[in-house]
């Protein structure tokens, strides 16, 4: 993270697409987390609950917000991370991470952060701080 | 089970695992070195696989209709660096806040604030967790 120039309001983060998402990747995160909800990965019963299909965890997307994340201001950096569950994410949808500093104050740095479906829907927002050092 | 504020339930163990930041590092589609190795760090949101190590009973119970559960926002506080693996934490969690809003097509929209609280073996706290749960209204007549 020694390269990243200074960080000022308004700066924006290079955009990042996840996807298009599989139920593959829902079970992967299902595994990781223990959150094993059915919905996720057992189509045949998501329709029968009046679902279109299977649908991605919110902490799923929630995850792939915080993969972009990190990669912008550092992994070991992060200090507060909160995240706000809007739409449902499908298979083959298409994720397009955004991000933009908020707040500067001295070495701490806010940032909002946004999830976006291919259709403009957000699945997710977020609000971060990140401690840069020196 | 309707536990009010302030109610915790019971304090357990995690252990924070190499092998399971890496399988998370995975899922999140994330390369980056800091997740790998023995000195992994964890994720922003990796203490929600806590969960994992909660025994049964636990954990507080909101008391909300699990067929009308939805979670609404989730938040993770590092009070320093993020834990890394090796390190065992101790958890619990408390009910911070609960309030109600009138829901969009009448009937009660119910809110919970569940607080996850990860101590170091000293005591100190290093992270928190925030959920907010919320139960939404009742279909009209379902009531």
């Amino acid at each position: 993270m020694s390269d990243t120039p200074a960080l000022t309001v308004g700066t924006k983060a290079e955009p990042r697409d996840f996807g298009p998402l599989t139920t593959r990747m829902f079970v992967r995160y299902a595994g990781a987390s223990g959150d094993f909800n059915p919905m996720h990965y057992d189509d045949t019963l998501a329709r029968s609950a009046g679902y279109p299909s299977v649908f991605s965890q919110g902490m799923h997307s929630a995850a792939l917000l915080a993969s972009f994340a990190v990669d912008w201001l550092g992994a070991a950096n992060v200090r507060r991370f909160r995240v706000r569950f809007r739409e449902q994410v499908w298979p083959g949808d298409v994720l397009t991470c955004s991000g933009e500093v908020t707040a500067v104050e001295g070495p701490l740095v806010t940032v909002e952060l946004t999830a976006t479906r291919q259709t403009g829907g957000v699945a997710v927002g977020a609000s971060a701080d990140f401690l840069l050092s020196g | 089970m309707n536990a009010p504020v302030g109610a915790r339930g019971t304090e357990y163990e995690m252990v924070v695992e190499r092998g399971k930041i890496a399988e998370f590092a995975a899922a999140m589609q994330s390369d980056d070195p800091a997740y790998r190795g023995p000195d992994a760090i964890v994720p922003p949101t990796f203490l929600t696989s806590g969960a994992l190590w909660a025994p049964e009973g636990v954990r507080v119970d909101v008391g909300f209709d699990r067929k009308r559960l939805l979670h609404g926002e989730q938040e993770y506080v590092f009070h320093g660096p993020p834990p890394r693996a090796g390190d065992v934490l101790t958890v619990v969690d408390r009910i911070e806040d609960r309030y109600e809003k009138p829901g969009k097509r009448g009937g009660k929209m119910r809110f919970a604030v569940v607080v996850t609280e990860y101590r170091a073996p000293d005591g100190t706290l290093v992270a928190e967790g925030r959920s907010t749960l919320i139960e939404t209204a009742p279909k009209a007549g379902a009531a």
